[in-house]
Order: structure tokens, then sequence, then C-alpha cells
């Protein structure tokens, strides 16, 4: 059993040695009927940068990224600053270097990747998700009886911040810089899901395409870890199932499929303010412009963040979304699972928490106000601020760096949600209905909490839970995600998610159940 | 302003301290030599499972103690002096009290066994147990066979925790059934049949003689009744607990096998009182033990206590007997009074359920003639305390209490239930014709 862990750890580690790799080799041939057919499709008028281009890079081999990014990067901002100059505006280009980069290098590389791309992706994801398993499926036998599997998790270096944290910390911090800021470098990893892309969609694969589909695989593959570890609990189960579900079909396919039938690309469960540009006038554009389709995303995408979300969340809690169907909760289920128990539990970090939260989310809707103000009234600017400014701001500052590079790439150090619970401001609305107007509570029974702060320790929305359950409360937390754990690492059987009616929700209590104290009825009139 | 004073930061005294602080504005001064800050004892076995850090199993932050005004000694108590209301610490500070509270909980009970006192054996209770435990038994190449002798909640406790790191463990039990002096024969042979699937080597009915003792003054092995002999480097003494009360012996505070209180928890020196583990009730409260070494208890004492010292005198009247534990993967709960067969009286009757194949099973006690419920055992299932609560208040029979079963359930969503094969089973061991009532929120929230 052990053997066949190892070899699997090493295969798994040998498929992300290649796949690290291709960031830097690989050759380049930009031909210039490709060159001619992107200026076409682009409509690039910037004759300084043809003439660069077609001088510095066309017909010319390059080896590796490192190579060719630089060359192209320097005609573009040579250009712009020329035309700049000139106030020759419409011939500046507004593609961002490091895309134009990526769109020119795409149909230009050549050699054994892009002629072997399936044999590659074997060597890549295949020998990943293959070590992964071999890895995790042991475990069925190796961890025994069915039930709790926590032994060891603070003397383990991978799951207690040791260098192996750091190492995955390095890696996913890097790879979403790559994905947000330099994606260029992702296009040897687009070549290998082009097989699987064109069978969906149609088109070659970009590097999303490569973000959505690692995101299935690696989800997947961290379900079947969180089966075999809690597959005595149904809860569990079920719940692992649905975000998985609705990963793969809602977020993946059904939005790839939908290009292919020539409509707009959307993820129907993906509800505003977390999909911040649902009002972004290119996609109100392109909405409008697609006929009864896009007018049904636009009527549905305004529904689901002003009925369907609220009202579910009214009958189940916050958690039907956030650790049932959310892309980004699905992710910290799964991937996010092994880092659970980083979250801080302090009070400090629960007034950060609320502090941060509801600003991003003030930050979400004010942006959105400007958005729509300018788009009826068709003004660039608000009160003198430009909209658009403050759109690039927030995609930045909060679609990028805070939902990406921190939300997942601070797992192994700060926990798994650490975007959800700090940043999500989808999350701090759907945490408004749950405090105040839900029949979900996470209910303490009785007396019976020993305070051991296992419920503490692995809530990864950073709850005090045990704060509460010993003192007979029920747990009405507006962060609460209902992933189950507390309940499920719980030894003595005090808490249970549940919905329930409103009356008695929140119920303070001074002296436990058990202790007749006489007083009981004084003090704990709920 | 009054001075309190509370020997112990365990659960009791921590309790009375937070509780105190509620309502008043005394001077309170939590002394304890053990640990600065108040931790769960109950947890001390995840930190070395792995599960938690030791900060984790503390359930109050470190600011909390300055914010609520709760000063905090760490210092050992040597003596107590009740004429001049001082306490003496080990180190020579003197502290003064208005109101001494003795919260000083449990130590290990050794009976007299030969070589006890070797290296490499240790009860399981403080911090101080955990730490040495960590220098004897850090893996499975250190210690290398560890025996575990007392067949109760802390000793299995201790197996599962040596289990964690993989240590092979021979556990020694007095008695021919796990825990059968508390659980009836059902129960206790499913956990009995639980320990061997952990790979435990379980010896019942066996006795601990002596420990032996290498050159160095080291235990290398132990000799059982059954004369075997037991290699090993861990000798764990897990034969119950007795209160930690030595350093009381000349204070003129009356002792028995604890601190004796009354009712109100008052010794026989005014202005001292005993809490939790150490406490010894003059007259046992109903079927309860005159010495309840148990968290809740203890935290009861501690509620009732603070009522008293606040100015509104009050007595410990705890409600209905309930706790839990979990014996490996099993968590079990209890409501109510279940006794076992050996202390059981003529009318109590039990009704037995198991599953087939799961570890998963129950007890419902009943009065034999007018059908009164008892008390529920259950292990593998979890079950609401308040509806027992209210069900053992209302002197519910047992019909009631099956009919309305699945309302007590508190399993998580989606779990299998049980409620039906129950009902089936004791319909037709008893001849009744019970049927199992949906579940009503109006019922279980008591709205009706």
């Amino acid at each position: 059993m052990k053997t066949i862990k190892n070899s699997g750890l090493l295969l798994f580690l040998a498929g992300l040695g290649i796949f690290i790799s291709l960031i830097f080799i690989g050759t380049f041939e930009l031909t210039q009927a490709s060159f001619d057919q992107i200026v076409q499709e682009k409509g690039i008028k910037s004759g300084i940068f043809l003439k660069e281009i077609e001088k510095n890079v066309v017909g010319r081999d390059f080896n590796g990224m490192l190579a060719l990014s630089p060359k192209i990067g320097e005609a573009l901002e040579h250009a712009n600053a020329q035309y700049r100059r000139k106030k020759e505006y419409d011939k500046v280009i507004y593609t961002k270097t490091h895309d134009m980069a990526e769109l020119l290098a795409k149909p230009a590389g050549n050699g054994f990747l892009v002629e072997h791309k399936g044999l590659m992706w074997f060597l890549t994801f295949g020998l990943g998700i293959l070590g992964a398993l071999l890895f995790i499926l042991p475990n069925v036998i190796l961890l025994g009886n069915k039930g709790i599997k926590n032994d060891g998790i603070y003397h383990q270096n991978a799951t207690n911040r040791g260098w192996m944290a750091w190492l995955v910390f390095i890696f996913l911090v890097a790879f979403y810089l790559i994905l947000y800021f330099r994606p260029e470098y992702s296009v040897n990893w687009t070549y290998l899901v082009d097989p699987i892309s064109e069978r969906l969609s149609g088109n070659p694969a970009g590097h999303w395409f490569v973000y959505g589909f690692m995101y299935c695989v690696v989800m997947t593959v961290m379900a079947i870890r969180m089966y075999i570890k809690y597959r005595h609990n149904l809860y569990q189960i079920v719940r692992t199932t649905s975000v998985l579900f609705f990963q793969i079909v809602f977020a993946f396919l059904i939005p790839e499929i939908m290009v292919r039938l020539q409509m707009p690309y959307y993820d129907f469960k993906n509800a505003f303010p977390l999909d911040y540009d649902f009002f972004f006038q290119w996609n109100l554009k392109e909405l409008l412009n697609s006929g009864g389709i896009g007018l049904f995303i636009l009527f549905w995408g305004i529904a689901l963040t002003l009925l369907i979300v609220p009202i579910m969340v009214y009958f189940f809690g916050k958690r039907w979304y956030c650790s049932w169907v959310c892309g980004c909760g699905g992710l910290a289920e799964t991937l996010g699972d092994p880092y659970r128990q980083h979250s801080s539990k302090s009070l400090f970090s629960w007034k950060v928490e609320r502090w941060l939260i509801h600003c991003v989310l003030l930050f979400a809707l004010v942006m959105t106000g400007m958005t729509l103000y300018s788009f009826f009234t068709e003004s660039s600017t608000v009160l003198g601020i430009k909209t658009s400014g403050i759109q690039n701001a927030y995609s930045l500052m909060i679609g990028a760096i805070f939902a990406g590079v921190i939300g997942t790439g601070f797992y192994p150090i700060f926990g798994n949600r650490v975007w959800c619970r700090f940043g999500c401001p989808l999350a701090a609305y759907l945490g408004f209905v749950q405090r105040f107007k839900s029949r979900f509570r996470i209910t303490t029974n009785g007396g019976q909490c020993i305070s051991c702060g296992n419920c503490s320790t692995y809530c990864e929305q950073g709850i005090d839970v045990r704060a509460y359950a010993q003192k007979g409360e029920n747990i009405i937390r507006s962060s609460c995600v209902g992933c189950g754990i507390c309940a499920a690492v719980c030894p003595r059987g005090v808490l249970k998610l549940e919905n329930g009616p409103l009356k008695g929700r929140i119920n303070p209590t001074e002296i436990l159940l058990g202790n007749d104290v006489n007083l009981m009825e004084l003090v704990n009139t709920k | 302003m009054q001075h309190i004073v509370i020997i112990g930061n365990g659960i009791a005294g921590v309790t009375t301290a937070r509780h105190i602080r509620k309502k008043t504005d005394y001077r309170i001064t939590l002394i304890s030599p053990e640990n600065d800050y108040f931790f769960s004892r109950t947890a001390l076995m995840y930190v070395y499972m792995g599960h938690m850090k030791f900060e984790h199993i503390q359930p109050y932050e470190n600011w909390f103690w300055k914010k609520n005004r709760i000063e905090l000694v760490n210092g050992y108590v040597t003596k107590v002096d009740p004429p001049n209301k001082k306490l003496l610490l080990k180190d020579g500070r003197i502290i003064a009290y208005d109101s001494l509270v003795i919260a000083t909980g449990s130590k290990s009970n050794k009976f007299g066994w030969p070589g006890q006192d070797l290296q490499g054996v240790q009860g399981l209770y403080s911090k101080q147990d955990l730490d040495l435990l960590e220098v004897t038994a850090p893996d499975k190449e250190v210690c290398k066979r560890a025996v575990v002798v007392g067949g109760g909640l802390i000793g299995i406790e201790l197996v599962e925790m040596l289990r964690s790191r993989k240590i092979p463990v021979t556990f020694l039990v007095r008695e021919k059934s796990f825990w059968n002096g508390v659980l009836p024969q059902g129960e206790s042979q499913m956990i009995n049949e639980h320990i061997l699937e952990h790979h435990i080597d379980l010896r019942l009915a066996t006795n601990l003689k002596e420990i032996l003792s290498d050159e160095n003054g080291r235990a290398k092995a132990v000799l059982t009744d059954k004369g075997e002999t037991i290699a090993c480097n861990l000798v764990g003494l897990t034969a119950g607990v007795s209160p930690n009360i030595d350093f009381l012996k000349d204070s003129g505070i009356e002792l028995g096998k604890g601190v004796k209180v009354n009712r109100f928890l008052e010794t026989n020196i005014e202005n001292i009182y005993a809490i939790g583990d150490c406490a010894e009730q003059h007259q046992a409260i109903g079927n309860r033990k005159p010495v309840e070494a148990v968290w809740y208890t203890g935290r009861m004492m501690g509620e009732a206590l603070a009522q008293t010292i606040c100015g509104k005198k009050t007595a410990y009247d705890p409600g209905h007997w309930f706790n839990s534990a979990k014996f490996f993967d099993i968590e079990y709960q209890t409501y109510g009074w279940v006794f076992s067969e050996a202390d059981k009286q003529e009318f109590e009757h039990h009704f037995h359920w198991r599953h087939p194949n799961e570890n998963i099973c129950l007890t419902l006690a009943f009065h034999s003639k007018s059908k009164q419920f008892l008390g529920i055992n259950t292990f593998g299932i979890r079950m609401r305390h308040e509806l027992f609560d209210r069900w053992l208040n209302e002197e519910r029979n047992i019909g009631y209490v099956l009919e309305h079963l699945k309302d007590a359930n508190f399993d998580p969503e989606f779990y299998r239930h049980h409620e039906e094969d129950i009902i089936r089973q004791y319909n037709s061991e008893f001849g009744a014709n019970i049927k199992a009532r949906k579940k009503s929120w109006q019922r279980i929230f008591n709205n009706a």
C-alpha cells in the first residue's frame, strides 16, 4: 500500500514537473499567413506594430516564450507610444501586451508538443490524475474503519504549514499570476487541451479553458479524496457530489456548448455580485444582441440575485449556494479540505472579516451603480470619475488578486476559504439574509459540549463554533457556509445543521440544559 | 471589595469565575500550577493524536482573562489557612481571600501496584501527563508496546491515542467485558468487538500484578494475574480517578473521599466551597454518586455556586442525568438512567436494539410495571438532549418515547434512520403496536 502511494506521488510530481517546464520550453514560429489573419480579425490598424512584428517576429524561430514575449511587447509599446504622441488614437492598440503575446504565440507554436497533443496531455494531466489517484485510493484500506480521520494533521508537514505547504503556496500563487498577468506563458498548456476544447466549443483552447478544465480535474480528484475520508457521512457525500456536478456541468460544459451553439458564454449558477461583470457594458450589449437566449440570461441573472438566491437562503441557509453549488466553494471544499484548519479563529480576524467583506460588497455595488448609470446615460464618467477606471480597479484588485491569487494561492497557509470569508460580495449579501431571515441554524445539543475545540479548529470560515456550543447557543453566523464539518468532527454529537422554524432560532442561554438551578426559566425565556 | 480565590482553573473553577464576573465586580483570582490558561481536559487526547494543537483546546483567547479582570496565578497551593483566610503557595507567595473555592479536580488512581512509580508508568489526566506521554511514547520506534491498565473512559482514550501513532497496545480490563459496570451487556459487547477491530490486544478479566523494572528504573514489562509477562515501554494506569485534595489534610476542612460539601457546595467552614471532581456530597443526589468526576457536573456546580457567591443562595440541583463519550469511532450518549445488569434494580427493564452490520445500537430502560421511560443509551446515533430532558420531566412512557423517536434524532442530514426498525423489534418483543410518528418541528420546539 505504501509503495502504491509513493509511486503515485512520484507519478504526480513527474506530471507536475513536466507541466511546469512547459512554461519555459517550446518553439514558436509565426507565419505571415497566421499573422495576417490575426490582424484582420482584430482589425489592427497600427502600421508601426505590423512593421515591427513582420521584421522581428514573423518567420523567425523562437526558443521558449521568454524569447518571444518581449519582442511582441516592445513592438506594441513602441507603436502605441508613437501614435499617442501623434494623437492618432484610432491606431493605438488597446489589447494588453501580454494578451497580444498570447494571441500571436498561440498559432506560432510548433514542434513535438504541438504535434503530440494527446501524448503530452497524458504526460501532464494524465500522470497527474493517475498519480493522485494512486496516492489517494489506498486510503480506502489505510484509513481503516469509517469515522473521523484527522489523526496526525498537525504532525504532518503539508497540513501544518511546513515547507511542503509553502511549496504548494508558491506554485498556486505563481499559477494564478501567470493566468491573470502573464497569459502568454500558458500557451503551451493550451495545446494540451486543444482537442478537448475543439470537441466542446469548436474553438482552440485559451488559457481560461485550461483553467476551467484543470479546475474540474482537480475538483474531481480531490472529491474522490473527500468521498473516502468522509465515507461515513452522507451529508458530505451528497454535498460533494452536488458541488462537483455544478462545477462540471454548469460552470464548464454548458458555457462551452453554448459557444458552439452561437450563444453567449454564460455560467447559469454564477450570481451577481460574485459575477461582477454581469452588468458591464460589453456583457449587456452582447446579451441584448443575442436574441431570445440573451434576454433570458439577462432576466435569469437578475432573478438569480434578487429572488432565487435570497429565497433559497431563507429556506436552507447560504450553504445551498456556498458549499453546494458555487465553484469557488467547490474548489475550497475539495482541493482546500486538507487546509481547512488554518483559518484564524481569533476575534481580531472576525473584525477584519466584517470590515473587508462588506467593503468589497460596497465596492461592487458602487461600481455596478456607476456602470449602469454610464450604460443608460451613455456617459463614460460619473461625477467626474471614470467608470472604466473603477471597473478595472475592481477587476484587478478584487477579481484577480483577491479572488484568485490570494483566494486560492493562500489555501495552505490561511485556510481554504480566504476569498469566501474575507472577500466574496455575494457571500456578504447572502450573509445578511442568513443572519437575519433564514430557517438555517446549527443547533447546539443542550448541555453536551465539552469545549474540546474540534468544531472551531476545523471550521473553514474561522467561526469559533465552540464559543456558542459551550454556552448551549445555536450558531447563527452570517459567514457560515454550512459545510457540515463541525457537526462531523464533534465527538459528542453536539452540533446539527438544520432548517427549522424562525422562532427560537437564536437562543441566548446563561445556564445550560441539564442544570435545574431554578433560573433556567427566568433567564432562558426565548 | 470581596476577593474570590478559586484553586483550579478547570471547567468548574472557570465556570464559577465567569459567572461571578457576569454578575458582580468582585476581585477574582484563579490559581493553577498546570497551565496559565484554561483548557479542555477532555480534549488533551486530540493534541496527542494531531487533530489539534494545544492552543486549540483553550476555549478562550489569552486576552479574555485580562479583559474580564480574572487574575491568573500560576502556582501550587500547599496549604490553606482558614482562620487567617490565607493560602500558602509552594514558591512562598501568600494569597489572602474572602471566599475560597476549591476546584482542584482529580488525580489518577494508583492502587499500590509494585512498580507503579517507575519511569514509563503514568496516568492520563493533566497536561503534564500529556507532555510525559510525548516523551515516553512519541512513536512506535521508541515505544514498541504499551500496556494500558483499566477499562474505563480514560483507558480507552489512551488506547485510541496510542493507536493513532501505530503503537501496539495491550489493554488490561478487570471486568469480563468492557465497562460493563456501567453499560448493559449488549452495548459492552459491541465495544469489545470495536476494540478488536482497532487491532488492540484486549485482555478481559485480567488484572495487573506487578510492573517490572529494568536496570535503570524504567518499566520494561508487566506481570498479569494470569501469570503472563508482557514486555512494554509504557504502562498507562487508567483505573479511575479520585479527588485531588492531599494539600487540605490539616486545614480543618472536612474531608472524606473528597471535600465534603452540602447541597449549596459549602464545606464545614464558612466562605469555603468545593466544586467539580474534588467535591463530595454528604448525601448522594438521586442516583448520582457522591463524587461526580464528569465535565458536565463540574460545570453545573460552577454555575450554581456562582449564584450563591453573588448573593443568591442556590443549591446544586442537577437535572436529569446525561453524559457522552466516544469509543474510537462510536459516539455514545446517555440521557436518564440506564444501569448495567450488575447495578439495575428489579423493576428496570431494558429494550436493546442493535443494527445488523453497523456499529449502531441503543438501549432504552423503562419501568416494568408502569412502563415509565427511565433512560436511554445510544451508540452511533445522536439524540436531542432537550427532548429527552423534557420527556423525563413529563414522565413519559416507553411507548410515547418510541412513537416520537424521530423527533429526537440528531444525526446529520441524509443519514439513514433506524426508528422503524427499532420500533418493529420492540413491537415484536413486547407484543406492542407502536407506530412511529413523523418528525414534527412543532413538537421539537414545543410551540404547540
